[in-house]
């Protein structure tokens, strides 16, 4: 159980990042801790005590197996992870360039 | 024909690989491909509604049912889906034959259709998907081609726009991956069909009503309802036209609203505390997104807070018959509210489309967006203005346009559920959306301008073929779609998409098959 809340820890730290940072850099480092909390999530969904890695053997009914299927689905979110991550930091170097800043109070030009 | 189902998701996904890899040495190539495609695609979709068969599951892989686990990836295509399908490929084809003469002062084009390619594969993915996990892989899919072609032109607003929009729509995202973790922790299943057969078995936990509000917070985001709406005007009015077009004429809605109804109503069991959140978060989105429409005097940007409002419509409609079908009312009146709901999302589909179409006709001629400084513009481009207005009087509901068919039935049915305070809402929003397509009407088209067109080194005339083209269809369009409210063409379209809606509990047993 107390892994799960300190799972739920670290993605309200990633929170904290997006909502409170000013920074653009900070607030992509935000969103990561978020990314990487939910996949410890899917992770720890899948984690059996004592359990080892599915694969069929002469002996596989006597062990005990974890879930593989959170494993997959952790392999997935993670490249759609990379994606996101990287569009938005080429997306914040690019606004560098036009603003000369990582300071989101001086990047306003929308509004209303 | 089950092998076609494939299909929606394979050839944009080819689509995109070709443009990229031969867009830049054959640039007229990548331009008509893409067009090409979404025509095919949207012929594919015609030719399927017409054939009447309404449930096609294909199976990826060709896995069996191992015992009574679903092992397969589950395609289905059901009456929502193709509803949806017709959609997207449809004001696909017209952005994107649209985009031909619009995107040229653009660097890059063959990446702008790329993604375009990529965008579609992915709404027609997350309609398509049978499986939750998969529904998040084609929703990131078009999300994140989203995300690029926000930013397309790479100017301040631009980029500042994408940014927000990412920031808000990847939390968004991991929201629902959290949820489908705790779903599959709670059912041991990722097929929808299969979840939703665990559920009824099982019974509606205290985890599943908390899975259902994250989700609910997922998709509202991605839907831009009320409360998490602060993207989209900034991501909508900063896209390039044809992209606004997508984004608030499907997007919004294949990736927001329609994966909220399909899991809410196939999915999960429908409580009457859900159906009542989904019903207030409508009328609120509908009321306030008219509100802080009105005072706009960018033309992009009053578009795209009117786009949250009419979402509120649609939200409304389908939550109307909800809240009958949760407190187990008369079915009619609950397939009478769902189809008002579901025929208003195609219908703003449709209009919303070509008014951003022709917000970008009035941008490529005269680089202005800000309505105070236009004017004048009736007498030089006729075939802008006078679509302008068809689809201005379509959304403030004006006979004979569709929109005025869809909103007098979500206005009946709010009076037969005897919810009188929304439907007095519902008329006093289509009132001031009126008001405010006045506003842009006189502004743009028909008020004497300060800067006079004729003498200035600004040229205006009317756009290009391509441009005329898919405006005057998608007018066409906004009379033409008002024949779904003859009985016999709705039993065709509309009625397959209310019916799955409607025999919610059936969908495990129809896609399963046991």
């Amino acid at each position: 159980m107390t892994v799960y809340l300190l799972c739920i820890a670290l993605f309200l730290v990633g929170l904290y990042g997006v909502l409170a940072k000013r920074n653009l850099i900070k607030i992509v480092i935000g969103l990561a801790i978020m990314e990487y909390s939910v996949n410890l999530f899917l992770i720890l969904i899948g984690y059996v005590r004592g359990g080892t890695a599915p694969i069929i053997s002469a002996d596989a009914a006597k062990r005990i197996f974890v879930d593989p299927l959170p494993q997959a689905m952790v392999l997935t979110a993670i490249v759609i992870g990379l994606a996101t991550t990287a569009l938005l930091l080429a997306i914040a170097i690019r606004l560098y360039r036009k603003y000369d800043t990582f300071d989101i109070r001086e990047i306003k030009k929308l509004k209303g | 024909m089950d092998w076609s189902v494939p299909l929606f998701v394979v050839v944009p996904l080819g689509a995109a690989f070709l443009t990229a890899i031969f867009g830049n040495a054959a640039q007229a190539f990548g331009r008509f491909f893409t067009s090409l495609m979404l025509a095919f695609l949207s012929g594919l979709t015609l030719y399927l509604v017409s054939t009447g068969n309404t449930l096609m599951v294909y199976q990826v892989g060709g896995h069996e049912l191992f015992g009574k686990i679903p092992i397969a990836i589950y395609m289905v295509l059901d009456g929502l889906s193709i509803y949806l399908l017709l959609i997207i490929n449809i004001i696909g084809f017209f952005s994107a034959f649209y985009s031909i003469s619009y995107i040229k002062k653009y660097t890059s084009e063959h990446y702008y259709y790329t993604l375009f390619c990529l965008m579609v594969a992915g709404m027609n993915g997350v309609v398509l998907s049978g499986d939750i996990f998969n529904l998040y892989v084609f929703l990131e899919m078009a999300a994140i081609s989203s995300y690029a072609l926000v930013a397309f032109g790479i100017e301040r607003e631009e980029l500042e726009a994408s940014f927000k929009y990412q920031v808000l729509g990847g939390t968004s995202s991991l929201f629902i991956l959290l949820s489908i973790g705790l779903l599959y922790w709670s059912t041991s299943t990722l097929n929808i069909a299969d979840i939703s057969r665990v559920i009824q078995e099982n019974g509606s936990s205290e985890l599943i009503t908390f899975v259902g509000i994250i989700l609910l917070t997922g998709f509202g985001l991605k839907a831009a309802m009320i409360p998490f709406h602060a993207w989209l005007p900034d991501a909508h009015s900063s896209a390039p036209s044809p992209i606004s077009s997508m984004l608030s004429g499907v997007l919004i809605k294949a990736i927001g609203a329609y994966v909220i109804l399909r899991l809410f109503f196939n999915m999960f069991v429908i409580s009457y505390n859900i159906s009542l959140v989904i019903t207030v978060i409508g009328t609120i989105s509908m009321v306030i997104g008219v509100l802080l429409a009105i005072g706009q005097w960018d033309i992009k940007r009053l578009l795209a807070y009117h786009s949250i409002s009419q979402m509120g419509y649609v939200v409304l409609g389908v939550g109307i018959g909800m809240l009958v079908l949760a407190k187990g009312g008369d079915r009619s009146l609950a397939a009478f509210s769902i189809g008002g709901g579901l025929y208003h999302l195609f219908n703003h589909a449709v209009f919303k489309g070509l008014l951003f179409l022709n917000a970008g006709a009035v941008e490529y001629e005269t680089g202005i967006r800000d309505m105070q400084r236009l004017g004048g513009l009736a007498s030089r481009m006729p075939i802008t203005t006078s679509t302008s207005l068809s689809a201005s009087m379509s959304i403030s509901g004006i006979p004979p346009f569709n929109g005025f068919f869809s909103k007098l039935i979500i206005i009946i049915a709010a009076i037969q559920a005897h919810y009188y305070v929304l439907a007095i809402l519902a008329v006093f929003v289509s009132i001031i959306t009126l008001a405010s397509f006045l506003k842009v009407q006189r502004f743009t088209f028909f008020n004497k301008s300060e800067e006079n067109w004729n003498l200035k080194d600004v040229y205006v005339r009317e756009v290009p073929f391509s441009m005329c083209f898919s405006m005057i269809c998608l007018a066409v369009l906004c009379l033409v779609l008002s024949v779904l409210i003859v009985p016999s063409v709705r039993d065709i379209i509309l009625t397959p998409a209310v019916n799955v809606l409607l025999d919610s509990a059936r969908y495990s047993t129809t896609i399963l098959g046991y």
